[in-house]
């Protein structure tokens, strides 16, 4: 039998009895087909590949990187906290040194999920690998890290997330948010005031193939990645650039995935989207299982597969050569942009709308980032949804300083009763209030 | 009457049993030699005395197909594997040779490439030059659809006259394709001794004008017909292990969740029963380095028994996992629990014919050992029997762990899904009297001993019942229906439903019972999974897909 070179944690959840609705992409028919080629495969009786169930997530771990509106009970199914609690096992099993490394095969996927939930957008609730990252800093310490999300869609909520945190690293591959959902992710969003140039997003222009998006991990992903040292890698594996995706352009292949993942190494791997069942999901999934466990991947592929069909074009190769000079070179000078950019002012604001696609609601919301030159500073998010809430909500983030966290409560206490609900996530001392 | 005879590693025990009652038992020493001569000797004196004419069955529990591939005494087996894209397949090549072939189907069913017939004849070209007679075929994915798998063998039947060759997808209709793989190569290579044996059971019966119908034990508890045996000799193998279990089901039957140990001299067997029913091995049991799709009770056997050498190291006493000889007391050359037993006078005299000496030197040997560690001999033998309670229920609690946190695929099993808790504790074996106050405490579960253990896996043997499975895998999109394991796919209408799935599984898993010998009314059909998902393509339903499983779960003749 073969032997992983790598130990390698799979959770495998499938949800086999769990849909949006009966024809939505995100219904239970998705990880069928993977899941008969990872038993066709016999990937269990791999020497070194370990299978784990999901433990399920709970209320706190939600509420630390979440404001559920009303609240998590009314909003979040026990799916959803199997999901995020598939990812958490995962990155304990790492962390716990079961395994080198770990990929949560678990659906409804997260990455669209922002700091404020009022219900589903991008078929996502809660951010999986957020709360799966929060609650291991909590069981496990500080710890710096880097997500790298090569999900076709733009991760905003991971973004939205880790807008102002600069021991989160984050960086998007996608398609580019003129000609794609959620129409996000340009190079300009680089972070809030305490984090300006770790949010790194790569808008990939549509027909992207294999040569593109190793093109930017080699260029781009791995050269920062080299520099920002991460405790962690994570993988936010979405399989959606596949080219027979059917709500994207691109031209992604199983081995691409493959060699990509093989590259970047991350330690934990999630799966985020990817809505061609049949014809990718088994393949892509069997690619990366392979490359983590360390196992030869080069006989993965798909039926229709034909490379010289999915060449990618001399001018879609030029504009990403340019385009990952541009994003790099960002990177190199966040510093000097970051002193531009927030020049004598003591607080940032950000006003955003947020469509929640899958469940039609729209919100208006205004983050405000106070900078403290002693910590990340506190911030808060006022936000109305046109279901009625007017919601007002404080953040004491996982460094702040005394100061910070005085004011946090303050704000919290004398919050305006107008507001029909106020939070306060207190990341110091892990804990939670809402009225 | 019905005939159980169960063929050990030393021993062949056997019993009659009539209107549920033991009438006759017998234990002869196994000849390893010749297995037939042993079984042939054993059945005969079991029988004189008896009216041959009144025999309703004889259930037998073999070791050759085990023996044969512990021993490495296997027919050569010629290859042929289609890998298709996928992991690297060079770990597959268990045969004597093995070609693989280009093409593949997908998960599906869809044949992407079919194979090459060059390929095939260069294949039946090295097998003629090799002079080797028995083959497997296996193709990837091949249980959702066997058409290459056929074909190759026709080909092959109709090239070389007096072939046997195996085909993948009538192995088990489990996804698993290293293991229908192995399965595949072992039911061949197995093939030729087992049904010579099968012929010189036949022929002797016939010589003494037996009619009954001989029935065969496979690893799950079950029986089959001669003539499936003929095709499956693979089934047969590990079949000790269910003998016993089913053994202690007939002789301490419940309906709970149960832990069942079988200690004996050198190993201790551990067995699980949820709700009363034998837990099974999730893909199929393991022999040597062959990981299979044969279904299986689910047994783990560990290095533990009476005859257990016992020494200490770093102030702490090691028991097994090796035995060296016979207890000390016997003349054997280390410390025993059976010592330890004698020391404690928990070993009825009179039954072991123990001598005076014999009870010295268990005494003496534990005075040696207890010394190591400032204990009397009384104290050592005690803290012995402690031990070994301890090392079971640390096994055993290690197992049902990882038992619990079998992998489950739906939100409902997760949350609400079954876990074993056992609440009792049945023992068979030598030591299981004195070990079951031990346990009990250990375990805080009340602890069962039948009285006539000792032929507990003849008895179990005996009244093991035919026991089947199928897969059904239906399409309503490709409009098909599949049982792999019955070579069925045929057609069927884009609006079949689950519930005429179910009814139509339930029908073949009796047919097949009935097919294996099982007689009408002793059949219990059960479906024990089934699942079945909308299939949209766009945004448009284009079918069903439905997964079935039915069971004739293994049951004792009443
Ligand atoms: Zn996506
Ligand atoms: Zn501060």
């Amino acid at each position: 039998m073969i032997k992983a070179k790598n130990r390698l944690g799979i959770v495998f959840f499938p949800a086999f009895d769990w849909a949006i609705s009966p024809t939505h992409p995100e219904r239970e028919e998705r990880l069928l087909y993977t899941q008969d080629q990872i038993f066709e495969e016999g990937i269990e009786d791999i020497e070194g590949v370990k299978f784990y169930n999901p433990i399920i997530a709970e209320e706190k771990d939600i509420n630390r990187v979440h404001f559920v509106v009303p609240d998590v009970k009314s909003v979040v199914t026990q799916s959803h906290l199997i999901s995020a609690g598939g990812a958490i096992k995962a990155l304990q099993a790492v962390m716990e040194k079961e395994v080198d490394k770990a990929f949560a095969l678990v659906r409804p996927p997260g990455h669209h999920a922002q700091r404020v939930v009022y219900g589903d957008r991008g078929f996502c609730i809660i951010n999986v690998e957020a709360v799966m990252l929060e609650r291991i800093r909590q069981e496990y310490g500080n710890l710096r890290v880097a997500i790298v999300d090569t999900d076709c869609h733009h991760g905003d909520g991971t973004q939205d997330i880790y807008w102002n945190d600069k021991d989160t690293l984050f960086i998007s591959l996608h398609q580019d948010g003129r000609t794609l959902y959620p129409g996000t992710g340009f190079i300009e969003e680089f972070g809030g005031p305490a984090a300006y140039g770790y949010n790194i997003n790569i808008p990939l222009p549509p027909g992207t193939g294999e040569e593109g998006f190793l093109y930017v991990l080699d260029n781009v992903v791995i050269p920062i990645l080299e520099e920002y040292k991460p405790d962690i890698i994570i993988n936010s594996a979405g399989q959606d650039n596949h080219y027979t995706d059917p709500l994207t352009n691109m031209n992604f292949t199983a081995q691409g995935y493959a060699k990509l993942n093989e590259r970047l190494n991350p330690d934990v791997a999630v799966l985020e989207g990817g809505y061609s069942i049949e014809g990718a999901l088994p393949y892509v999934n069997l690619g990366i299982i392979l490359a983590m466990a360390g196992i030869d991947y080069s006989r993965v592929r798909e039926p229709d597969y034909d490379e010289e069909k999915l060449k990618q074009p001399k001018d879609i190769t030029e504009y990403i050569k340019k385009l990952s000079e541009i994003v790099y070179n960002r990177w190199k000078n966040k510093d000097d942009l970051r002193l531009k950019e927030f020049k004598d002012v003591n607080y940032v604001k950000r006003p955003r709308r947020v469509y929640y696609d899958t469940d039609g609601i729209l919100e208006t919301q205004v983050q405000n980032f106070k900078i403290c030159n002693k910590c990340s500073g506190v911030n808060t998010i006022e936000s109305k949804s046109d279901r009625g809430y007017h919601i007002f909500a404080i953040t004491i983030p996982r460094d702040a300083c005394p100061n910070c966290i005085d004011e946090g409560y303050k704000l919290y206490k004398n919050a305006s009763s107008h507001y029909t609900n106020v939070y306060l996530q207190d990341r110091v001392n892990d804990e939670y209030y809402s009225k | 009457m019905i005939i159980g005879l169960d063929m050990g590693g030393t021993n062949i025990d056997g019993v009659i049993v009539e209107k549920g009652k033991i009438i006759k038992t017998i234990k002869k020493p196994t000849n390893r030699e010749n297995l037939f001569n042993s079984i042939w000797t054993a059945l005969k004196e079991l029988l004189s005395g008896y009216d041959n004419t009144k025999i309703e069955r004889i259930n037998l529990s073999t070791t050759v197909s085990t023996n044969a591939i512990v021993e490495n005494k296997l027919s050569p087996v010629g290859m042929i594997i289609q890998p298709g894209p996928g992991l690297p397949y060079d770990f597959l090549a268990c045969g004597d040779e093995n070609v693989f072939i280009s093409g593949y189907i997908d998960h599906r069913g869809e044949i992407i490439k079919d194979f090459n017939l060059f390929e095939i004849e260069n294949a039946i070209k090295l097998f003629k030059e090799k002079n080797i007679k028995a083959y497997a075929v296996v193709t990837k994915f091949s249980i959702r659809n066997p058409s290459i798998e056929i074909k190759i063998k026709e080909i092959l039947e109709n090239e070389i006259p007096n072939s046997f060759v195996t085909m993948g997808h009538t192995i088990s209709g489990k996804l698993n394709f290293p293991r229908r793989v192995y399965t595949s190569y072992l039911n061949s290579a197995v093939h030729s001794i087992f049904n010579e044996f099968l012929n010189n059971i036949k022929k002797s019966l016939e010589k003494e004008g037996i009619n009954a119908p001989v029935f065969i034990l496979k690893a799950d508890g079950g029986t089959m017909n001669i003539s499936t045996a003929e095709k499956k000799p693979v089934e047969t193998i590990l079949s000790g292990p269910a003998a016993s279990l089913m053994g202690i089901n007939a002789m301490l039957p419940t309906n709970e969740d149960a832990i069942l140990l079988d200690i004996g001299g050198t190993t201790t067997d551990i067995f699980f029963l949820a709700d009363g029913v034998p837990l099974f091995e999730p893909w199929g049991i393991r022999i040597g380095k062959y990981k299979t799709l044969i279904r299986a009770i689910y047994s783990v056997s560990i290095g533990l028994g009476g005859d257990s050498s016992i020494c200490v190291r770093n102030g702490r006493i090691k028991i097994g996992p090796q035995r060296e000889g016979v207890p000390y007391a016997f003349g054997g050359p280390k410390p025993t629990p059976t010592d330890a037993m004698i020391t404690l006078e928990l070993i009825d005299e009179n039954a072991f014919r123990l001598t005076h000496d014999n009870v010295k030197k268990a005494y003496e040997a534990m005075t040696l050992l207890g010394r190591e560690l400032n204990l009397s001999a009384k104290d050592m033998a005690k803290l012995i029997l402690s031990t070994m309670g301890d090392i079971i229920k640390n096994k055993v609690d290690e197992l049902l762990h990882e038992i619990n946190s079998r992998p489950v695929y739906t939100v409902k099993e997760l949350l609400y899904g079954k876990k074993i808790k056992p609440k009792l504790i049945n023992i068979i074996g030598g030591p299981s009297k004195v070990l079951a106050p031990v346990l009990e405490e250990k375990f805080n579960l009340p602890c069962y001993y039948p009285k006539n253990y000792s032929v507990a896996n003849a008895i179990g043997a005996a009244l093991a019942r035919p026991t089947t499975e199928i897969t059904m895998f239906v399409d309503t999109s490709k409009k098909t229906l599949s049982v792999p394991e019955l070579g069925l796919y045929e057609k069927i209408s884009g609006n079949y439903t689950l519930d005429k799935a179910k009814e139509k599984a339930l029908e073949l898993v009796k047919k097949s019972a009935l097919s294996l010998g099982a007689s009408i009314e002793e059949i219990e059909a059960e479906i024990v999974e089934e699942s079945s998902f909308n299939m949209v393509r766009g945004f448009y339903t284009i079918g069903k897909n439905m997964r079935i499983k039915a069971q004739v779960k293994p049951g004792l003749i009443q």
